[in-house]
């Protein structure tokens, strides 16, 4: 029982009344906001107010990482130590290779006055969270527009290429990866150099190839990379593995699947480049 | 009713204003996606639709789904809509469910947080064609099993004694 009299006279508005204009409100909202980049000014706004708060919520998380790392063994840091300078040790060779490669390439383009390669910039960035929502694969990393984030920019991690950049906001940006549903990039298989496209399927890490002719050469265990046609993705980059190849007779196609390479180990950091060429026009989000 | 209502306090609009950021807070932690966690931000505002319809109506349910939707990355309006609908229908019902008990209302708010899920399921059909997740079940279950101790929580201020003495300790 309450001890304040419901006001008798003044009532206000009938919930039908408000429902139906929430409703309405909201619904206009989500047809904007799906067919065109208007709110972007009302997402920033709550995205630069809320960062303060999603960072206290991360801090437990942050905590308890840095707490559990504290407590690692000497003995497990040694081994860690160990495998990271034969693993330098490996990667100084190879690039000293690329190094060469990349001095004789630019010497042969000159040569044949093909225009030159643009050495790729990049910037660290660490993922803060998955986006909940269950039908869409984002992930939100800490750099955003301050940071000089652009729209389209491509996202890899140490195995291969994660995503792409959908939505810059102040602080931080998302990132949609390949296996979500919209998701395309153009690859090549490593072995062969035949080209196809890689479309994501929205659920687990397994993508489907497309484009890949009834007679074309590629097996399970064939690594895909990117071609970098597109001008997004640098070419080179590792994408997936092959698992499953069909081919059926009465499809123009094969049925090809592939297995995402990139974000087995979400804790890691990741890696934003800079594209290639300027990217104007849409990026389907 | 079975016992009768103990008589309440009247409640202090701090405390609601807390158990909503609190609630805000449980939905901002890192829970990577995993399906199934309950949202406990839907259930407290259920509770307080229920509860209290004058203090807290549609509009707090509204500002709270677009704040859920920026964080989320989600469309904006999408969780605006699901909360708008979820909080019409609990305050449609505010006046029959506090004569069930506990558990027949933990029923009722399954039924809501559904529906809610439901509608954000066709929403995102008729907009990007993508589909429902049966892991919605799991979800309005642990919905369903928490409502009893959420309510017991926001209501145990409420429930304190003005004058203590030696035979009434709280």
């Amino acid at each position: 029982m309450e001890y304040n009299p419901p006001p008798l006279f003044r009532q206000g508005l009938s919930a039908l009344v408000k429902v139906v204009v929430f409703s309405l409100f909201a619904l206009c909202l989500l047809l904007l906001d799906s067919r065109t980049h208007i709110l972007f000014v009302i997402r920033e706004v709550v995205s630069t107010v809320l960062y303060p708060l999603e960072q206290a919520a991360l801090s437990p998380r942050q905590a308890w990482r840095a707490v559990d790392g504290h407590f690692t063994s000497v003995v497990q840091l040694e081994k860690e130590i160990l495998r990271l300078e034969s693993e330098a040790i490996k990667n100084a060779v190879v690039l000293d290779q690329v190094r060469q490669l990349a001095m004789e390439n630019a010497q042969l383009r000159s040569l044949l006055g093909a225009s030159q390669h643009l050495p790729v910039k990049s910037i660290v960035a660490e993922i803060l969270y998955d986006a909940k929502d269950p039908y869409t694969r984002k992930i939100i990393i800490d750099r955003g527009a301050k940071e000089g984030v652009v729209l389209g920019q491509a996202v890899v991690d140490e195995q291969g290429v994660l995503g792409q950049v959908t939505r810059v906001l102040p602080l931080v940006s998302e990132v949609t990866l390949l296996t979500d549903k919209d998701q395309l990039i153009p690859v090549m298989v490593e072995r062969t150099g035949l080209r196809a496209v890689v479309h994501g399927r929205g659920q687990s890490n397994i993508l489907d190839v497309r484009f890949v002719g009834l007679d074309a050469d590629i097996v399970n265990g064939d690594f895909l990379v990117t071609s970098g046609i597109d001008g997004v993705y640098p070419a080179g980059l590792r994408v997936a593995q092959i698992v499953r190849v069909e081919k059926k007779s009465q499809d123009m196609f094969s049925l090809v699947w592939c297995r995402l390479l990139a974000g087995v180990n979400r804790h890691r950091q990741v890696l934003v480049l800079f594209p290639l060429t300027s990217l104007s026009g849409g990026v389907k989000k | 009713m079975n016992r009768g209502d103990p008589i309440l306090l009247p409640v202090n609009l701090w405390f609601i204003v807390l158990s909503l950021c609190f609630a805000f807070f449980w939905n901002l932690l890192p829970w990577g996606g995993r399906y199934g966690i309950p949202d406990v931000l839907a259930l407290v505002l259920v509770f307080w639709n229920v509860h209290q319809p004058r203090k807290v109506s549609i509009g707090v349910a509204f500002l709270m789904g677009i704040l859920v939707d920026v964080h989320h990355a989600s469309l904006l309006g999408e969780n605006a809509l699901a909360y708008t609908l979820l909080s019409y229908f609990a305050i449609t019902l505010h006046r029959r469910i506090l004569w069930f008990s506990t558990w027949a209302q933990a029923f009722h708010i399954g039924l809501l947080i559904l529906m809610m899920r439901c509608v954000q399921a066709l929403v995102h059909i008729m907009l990007d064609g993508r589909g429902m997740s049966g892991w919605i079940l799991l979800e309005v279950v642990l919905s369903v099993l928490l409502w009893p101790l959420l309510s017991w929580i926001l209501q145990a201020p409420q429930r304190r004694v003005i004058d203590r003495d030696d035979t009434r300790p709280l």
